[in-house]
């Protein structure tokens, strides 16, 4: 699969490297609600850098990714989406409702700390 | 155990009716025939048992060969089916000869019991009931073979006894199969889902196995009184123990933390597994106002987070989260 994922801390980092089949984004989906119980992680960062384009199935299935790891106790947040693609995004009316997107890695970070932390303070 | 008596009453009132049934089916069949038929048969069905106590060692050998050639009972030892096969065979011609199934109807009944927690299947014991007719059968043939006229006659006496016997055994043990499996139901509904105080106000409950619309129900009440009892503001709600999950199921999951939420308890679901999260999101079940967190362990660790939080002075565990 051309999607490495690496650990950092308590985070999952899923970087896809290129364009993903449909197969391979559902395999994306089920390994990475392994691996949040695997290493008990609080957060995934999923890189979609490298996809020229992300059509329905793909932002479903992203969507599905956060939902799920939610579910897992992990929070999800999205980066690199590329500027081509949010326009289309945007024009064909994906619904990303509860997806969290930051510009790159250093703030898909600083967001799930902050996110994390919320969780927290959720509660208080 | 205990309740073994009262239910092998009921077995038998159930089987009784039946009985009565097959009784009345024939009755028709008798009334057209005069007695002197009726005499010959039965006259017929004794020499038949006579015949097959006579032959009661090689009958009774044949058989058992074909039931480890046709691999029945793998789970029983040569000599268990030998016996077995020995008990059956002279239940079998009893009932032949009486025309009564209630002897037989209890050791099938006894039998079953014996077999079942050892794993027989309910084909085995057709397959063995059946095997035995045939070999009886067969035998009949040989014996009469010189007179076909005889034999007719001998098997119109001995098929329908025959066939009511494999149809009494049969029940017998569908219906003692049936008994365990409603025994085991009702002791699986009885498994209590306890209530477990682990600190001051934080209580977890851990669901293992079926999660049904009735017990959702009790274990809802249970964890109620739980919260109202211990005055508890944080409820772990562990799911490992739950093999799958359903909307409805996810549905009384949800229902739960929105009671515990209006007695003022917050809940934390854990232990979903990446199957049953990837099911939850696939039925797109509303689980957004839960809280959710992977393990147990994650679960506890967030939940005395949050009691601390709630539970007057600020422990420890808050402090270095909250800088």
């Amino acid at each position: 699969m051309s999607v490495a994922i690496l650990r950092q801390g308590d985070y999952l980092i899923a970087s896809i490297q290129s364009d993903l089949s449909d197969t391979e984004v559902v395999e994306l989906r089920g390994e990475l609600a392994e691996l949040v119980g695997t290493y008990r992680a609080r957060g995934i960062v999923v890189d979609v850098a490298a996809l020229d384009v992300i059509d329905s199935f793909v932002a479903r299935s992203l969507r599905a990714i956060v939902l799920t790891a939610s579910l897992r106790g992990a929070e999800t947040v999205i980066v690199g989406i590329q500027p081509d693609v949010a326009i289309a995004m945007v024009q064909f009316r994906l619904n990303l409702e509860p997806l969290r997107v930051a510009l790159d890695l250093d703030a898909a970070i600083s967001l799930l700390d902050r996110l994390t932390r919320g969780d927290a303070e959720d509660g208080g | 155990m205990k309740r073994q008596p009262t239910t092998r009453a009921r077995t038998r009132s159930a089987a009784e009716p039946e009985l009565e049934d097959e009784r009345m089916d024939e009755q028709p069949d008798r009334s057209a025939a005069d007695a002197e038929v009726d005499q010959d048969a039965a006259s017929l069905l004794q020499e038949l048992v006579a015949y097959l106590r006579d032959n009661r060692t090689e009958l009774r050998e044949e058989w058992a060969r074909r039931i480890s050639e046709a691999e029945l009972l793998g789970v029983m030892s040569d000599e268990e089916i030998f016996s077995e096969a020995t008990e059956v065979y002279d239940n079998y011609v009893d009932a032949l000869e009486t025309g009564s199934i209630e002897t037989l109807q209890t050791y099938a009944r006894e039998l079953s019991e014996r077999i079942i927690p050892r794993g027989v299947e309910t084909h085995e014991v057709l397959g063995i009931v059946l095997l035995l007719r045939d070999v009886l059968a067969r035998s009949l043939f040989a014996q009469y073979q010189d007179d076909l006229e005889l034999l007719n006659r001998i098997l119109d006496a001995y098929e329908p006894a025959a066939n009511r016997i494999a149809v009494t055994v049969g029940v017998s043990f569908v219906e003692e199969r049936e008994r365990v499996i409603h025994d085991q139901q009702e002791a699986m509904r009885e498994l209590s889902t306890p209530v477990l105080q682990l600190r001051e106000r934080l209580l977890i409950l851990p669901i293992i196995g079926v999660l049904d619309s009735a017990r959702a129900r009790q274990l809802t009440e249970q964890l109620l009184a739980a919260i109202r009892d211990n005055r508890a503001t944080v409820v772990v709600i562990d799911i490992t123990g739950v093999a799958t999950i359903d909307r409805t199921v996810a549905n009384h999951l949800v229902q739960t933390v929105e009671a515990s939420r209006l007695m003022g308890a917050s809940t934390i679901l854990t232990g979903l597994s990446s199957e049953i999260a990837q099911t939850l999101v696939d039925l797109d079940v509303d689980l957004g106002m839960m809280k959710t967190v992977g393990d147990l362990q994650g679960g506890l660790e967030e939940a005395e987070r949050l009691a601390g939080y709630r539970g007057g002075p600020a422990g420890d565990a808050t402090g270095d989260v909250e800088t």
